[in-house]
């Protein structure tokens, strides 16, 4: 699985990746989390709101700081 | 056929919970005076009258009673916001005129979820989208400015008349600044790159919202504002409860009262350096205005706090060139200053 974490360097970005390595080290799925704090790199994926979490190439959530909890869920759901 | 009743309530009964918390605001709200008395008097035993006693009879009433608005409101706004989004916002605002979509971008910036910090990727994509930055501009500056943290705490603190005016005249300085900008034509100060910029995905589909998922948005809203910004008001309102009874009335007065035609760009000059949110600011202006402070003055500086401020500032110097946001501040500042002067002559 390839996770990317959209955000530039405000808190809720950074808490959105810690949470993110949580998720995927609870689940242990085979699994690397990216970082992408580029702005032209973020706007590719036509996000308006950060952080964002994309999942193989798909939106799965923006402008919110997910749980470790949801981000499982949305996780588990591709 | 039980089961099937079960299952639906199941799913439709999250509107059950607030319904009924509502008598129970509602009761404590109205009883929140005799209830400061009563601590203050019988509690503590404190004498009535003296600058003490009212200190903090003062501090036990205001506290509560802003944060149980608070917690109304954000929860209200909260569900609302559900309705909306950015990319909601942006396919509304495209292919406007350019007075209407100030208009409608100023309106739009209140009950838009929007944070400062998503405030870079919202102009990328409104700019991608072709909205004009006069009119993206309208949207920022009315975004941070009205809000219902804001309007909550002038409404307690100072009245919804105040409130009101408040709303009003922030919305006319969004409204009027961007119009501004538009007619300028500024799009070449600008960042070159950002019109490079292209969304691949272009709008990410729409996520199905359930009613429930609503419900606990409000609930969401209120844990993460009320959450940040509760030590803020405790603050302010106790520093406003020891200015309350120490602090002569009018010691701000000759600075700041309404016969110094200097009063108003002197509290725009302090206020834009000056970073805070409502919840921080208004409570201390609640103080100023108490004492002597002019109601123009403290609007104004109140909005210079709110609205124009360095971090902001730095984050747009990545979007556009320094001659933009140097017309983007003055026209604001300017705004801010008419409403202040109007304030303190016509009222």
């Amino acid at each position: 699985m390839d996770i990317k974490v959209l955000g530039t360097g405000c808190t809720k970005c950074k808490n959105l990746e810690k949470a993110t390595r949580e998720a995927v080290a609870e689940l242990g799925v085979e699994a690397t989390v990216t970082k992408v704090e580029d702005m032209l790199k973020i706007m590719e994926f036509g996000v308006m709101t950060t952080p964002a979490l994309v999942v193989d190439g798909k939106v799965v959530s923006k402008g919110t700081l997910l749980k470790v909890d949801e981000i499982k869920k949305l996780l588990t759901q591709q | 056929m039980i089961q099937k009743v079960i299952a639906i309530n199941k799913s439709n009964n999250a509107w059950v919970l607030p319904l009924l918390m509502l008598p129970i605001w509602v009761l404590i709200y109205w009883n929140l005076q005799p209830m400061a008395d009563f601590l203050t008097e019988s509690v503590f035993n404190l004498q009535s009258g003296s600058h003490l006693t009212e200190s903090i009879r003062f501090l036990i009433f205001e506290v509560p009673k802003v944060l149980l608005l608070l917690v109304l409101i954000i929860y209200f706004v909260g569900i609302v916001r559900t309705y909306f989004s950015p990319e909601k916002t942006r396919r509304l605002l495209e292919g406007k005129s350019l007075f209407t979509g100030n208009i409608l971008a100023s309106l739009l910036g209140i009950v838009t979820p929007f944070c400062s910090c998503s405030a870079i990727p919202l102009f990328l994509g409104f700019v991608e989208a072709g909205i004009p930055i006069g009119v993206t501009f309208s949207f920022l500056i009315a975004a941070p400015m009205v809000n219902e943290v804001a309007l909550v705490l002038l409404v307690g603190l100072f009245g919804i008349k105040v409130a009101l005016i408040y709303v009003v005249t922030g919305l006319l300085v969004a409204i009027l600044s961007g119009w501004l900008i538009g007619m300028f034509k500024l799009e070449k100060y600008v960042a070159d790159w950002v019109f490079q910029v292209k969304s691949g995905q272009g709008d990410s589909e729409e996520e199905k919202i359930t009613f429930t998922d609503r419900i606990h948005s409000g609930y969401k809203a209120v844990k993460e504002i009320v959450g940040k910004i509760w030590i803020y008001i405790v603050l302010g309102v106790a520093v406003g409860a020891g200015a309350h009874g120490y602090v002569p009335e009018d010691f701000m007065g000759a600075l700041l009262g309404d016969q110094n035609w200097y009063s108003v760009p002197l509290a725009i000059l302090i206020g834009v350096p000056m970073y805070s949110n409502a919840a921080g600011i208004i409570p201390i202006v609640s103080v100023l205005m108490e004492k002597g402070v002019s109601l123009g003055t403290a609007l104004a500086f109140m909005m210079s706090v709110i609205a124009l401020s360095l971090p902001e500032i730095i984050i747009l110097k990545k979007v556009l060139k320094w001659q933009l946001i140097a017309i983007f501040v003055s026209i604001v500042a300017l705004g801010i200053v008419m409403v202040g002067f109007i304030f303190n002559y016509l009222m």
